[in-house]
């Protein structure tokens, strides 16, 4: 065939391949609203920064010191006190009815204590059954009493050392500008791999496929034809998650937005390549969908560090994140979103990628094959 | 046989795991001919036009289609064969129009080009032209998958099962298509699994679990079957068919339509006079009002008497 003719075949396939997406209607609504949903979802709901924490206070005998402190409690905005009682007994209903996260415990006579410079102390007691939750409390609570200590006059005394803490990056440590790179990423992989693999393996259900075998279509003409379509819904995909982050959220954008477009471009690549290998080596759609949801959604979610941190996996699953390419995407993206870093500091990311993309396309050309065994 | 045609087999052999679909296949398919391939399902039809149309090689043997080797040559078959595979391959999303300038596109061509040739068949559809492929009645979708297998103009036509799941009136007129266009010059091989289809063709090969087991016009195939036939009719029918079984010189009967197909293995007597035997053995079974005639055989007793009366083989029996 001519080569005009062949770019006119494959127009006509993308042209095709537009309308299936454009007709389901239903899908496509999903697919175009989905980036958003998860955006605003994760933005709220699943948060690891804890606001509105019930705080217990167990003040035997209240004092000066003690009332000074719960003030600061009080007024600190992410403390709620749900009670007040005289002994750690009377508070420890309240843990078990899931009533309170926290309990402060002072000791009697904490002023006197103080004001004679005989040790003093506190207790905090934390529901830990979220530990990262737990932590965080705990955090913010001793910051609450640190902070009142360090204004006490005398506080100056003696040789102290104190840590001078500073939030990079995320100085608030808004939880949100660390989902929203692994969102998109997760979106990506959705509509990329997904959506590639029932789409092409919808045409073997139907016997399509074995006309377009038949015809002097290339695999790769096909191959090309099928997944154009779903890159353009996947940029779309993109820049709706980001304006959502940014317009919802007011997530930082610091680095290149060239340079994250090109990245998230990359990485819908590697998904796709790797929809397309699903398909070849699956016979129906509804094999095709499970198989690219425990294939790709489900390591992309879990080991990708987009919601549990890398660091604290076990070698094993450590070892295994090396080969998710979202776990390459996550580092570009929150790279470039929240440190404004560059080619320079990501090369080797892209890289990974690139190559990815290469090993997972040339295996996906090869299982396609020109006939049917 | 020549070693010349648009469709040359030789010795084609094709495994799928430990079934055998195809067992020293060997037939030629002659110029402007309008060839079928008759057989119950399993027969080995399928594979056949799948090796046909360069999606499954054979596994020894070999099998050139318009001078090409399939194996070799698929690139060069690829655009000058039309082939509709027994599902009709469809995009249900798409309209009418839309199915099939994407395959004329896909062909490197377009609608315009191929109009002449699929007009008689496209122009009886081209009225819902606008309407979605899957909301089409069964013989539409047909009309509609035969158009978009013919857009390029093709040297060879491959379709398979074609009438199968479409009504009795469509099938007809799907057979008259198929004259048209063979009258056009085109060679066309099908298959089907209705015996009355196969009076259609030019000649047909008989299938049956992957063999071969005729090869020649449906007359001469009718002429294959080696006892005198009769066809009996009468009432009632159960009762007249364990007659027949239970008559000593019963060679097969089979039920068709309203009468019973019965043959003799007195094959040195007269039919006549077998036809007054039977009558009488029946009539001493106090079967009356029976009719017994004389008749020539067709395609169908034929296939059932090379099929050897296989039990539980299932023959395709028009509705």
């Amino acid at each position: 065939m001519h080569r005009e003719k062949r770019l006119s075949a494959l127009i006509a396939f993308v042209v095709k391949e537009m309308r299936h997406i454009l007709r389901d209607r239903q899908t496509l609504v999903i697919l175009l609203l989905l980036p958003l949903a998860q955006v605003v979802l994760f933005g709220f709901a699943i948060r690891t920064d804890v606001n509105d924490i019930r705080l217990a206070v167990v003040d035997p005998v209240p004092d000066a010191v003690t009332l000074a402190l719960r003030a600061r409690f009080v007024g600190n905005g992410r403390f709620r006190v749900v009670a007040t009682v005289p002994t750690v007994a009377a508070a420890e209903p309240f843990f078990r009815r899931g009533a309170a996260d926290i309990a402060v415990v002072f000791q009697p006579g904490l002023a006197e204590r103080l004001a004679r410079g005989t040790g003093a102390q506190m207790q905090l007691l934390v529901d830990a059954s979220d530990p990262n939750s737990g932590t965080t409390m705990q955090t913010y609570a001793t910051s609450v009493i640190a902070a009142w200590q360090a204004e006490q006059p005398g506080a100056g005394r003696g040789v102290r050392i104190i840590p001078q803490v500073r939030m990079r990056y995320n100085p608030t440590l808004e939880s949100v500008n660390l989902f929203v790179p692994g969102l998109i990423a997760l979106v990506l992989t959705l509509v990329s791999s997904m959506m590639t693999a029932i789409s092409l393996s919808r045409e073997k259900e139907r016997g399509t496929l074995e006309v377009l075998l038949v015809s002097p279509l290339r695999p790769w003409q096909i191959i090309v034809g099928k997944v154009v379509p779903y890159l353009l819904l996947a940029f779309a995909n993109v820049v709706t998650a980001l304006f959502a982050a940014w317009a919802v959220f007011q997530v930082p954008f610091r680095g290149s937005v060239a340079l994250l477009l090109g990245a998230s471009t990359l990485y819908a690549m590697v998904g796709l390549a790797l929809g397309v290998l699903i398909a070849a080596v699956t016979t129906s759609q509804r094999a095709a969908m499970l198989f690219a949801l425990v294939g790709t959604m489900l390591p992309t979610t879990l080991l990708s560090g987009l919601i549990f941190p890398i660091a604290s996996m076990p070698l094993p699953l450590r070892l295994i994140s090396h080969i998710i390419p979202a776990r390459w995407f996550i580092v570009i993206a929150r790279g470039v979103m929240l440190k404004g870093v560059g080619v320079a500091d990501l090369w080797m990311e892209i890289a990974i990628l690139s190559l990815m993309f290469v090993a997972f396309m040339t295996l996906a050309i090869r299982s396609f094959r020109a006939r049917l065994d | 046989m020549s070693d010349t045609g648009p469709v040359v087999l030789h010795e084609v052999r094709k495994t799928f795991g430990a079934t055998v679909a195809l067992e020293s296949v060997s037939l030629t398919v002659r110029p402007g001919e309008l060839f079928g391939l008759v057989g119950p399902d399993g027969g080995g039809k399928t594979t056949l036009f799948r090796i046909l149309a360069t999606l499954l090689v054979p596994d020894s043997g070999t099998a050139t289609v318009l001078g090409r080797d399939v194996v070799r040559d698929l690139w060069d078959i690829r655009s000058r064969v039309g082939y509709m595979p027994g599902r009709f391959s469809l995009y249900p999303d798409l309209s009418v129009e839309e199915n099939l300038r994407f395959f004329a596109s896909v062909f490197g061509t377009s609608l315009e080009r191929g109009y002449d040739l699929i007009k008689p068949i496209y122009q009886q559809i081209e009225p819902f032209r606008d309407r979605r492929a899957g909301q089409l009645s069964g013989g539409m979708k047909q009309k509609l998958a035969l158009s978009c297998a013919l857009v390029h103009r093709p040297d060879l036509l491959l379709l398979d099962e074609p009438t199968t799941g479409v009504d009795a009136v469509s099938r007809r007129e799907f057979w008259d298509l198929l004259d048209t266009l063979q009258a056009s010059g085109l060679t066309i091989v099908v298959s089907t699994p209705y015996m009355d289809e196969a009076d259609r063709c030019d000649r047909v090969a008989l299938m049956q679990q992957g063999r071969v087991l005729a090869i020649d016009a449906p007359s001469a195939i009718g002429a294959l079957f080696p006892r005198p036939l009769f066809a009996v009719r009468g009432r009632p029918r159960t009762a007249l068919l364990d007659a027949l079984r239970a008559l000593p010189t019963a060679a097969s009967v089979h039920p068709f339509g309203e009468a019973f197909h019965y043959s003799d293995t007195r094959t040195a007597l007269a039919p006549a006079q077998i036809a007054q035997d039977v009558l009488d053995a029946l009539r001493a079974r106090n079967l009356d009002g029976v009719d017994v005639t004389t008749i020539a055989p067709g395609i169908e007793d034929a296939f059932m008497a090379l099929m050897g009366d296989a039990p539980g083989v299932p023959v395709g029996v028009p509705a």
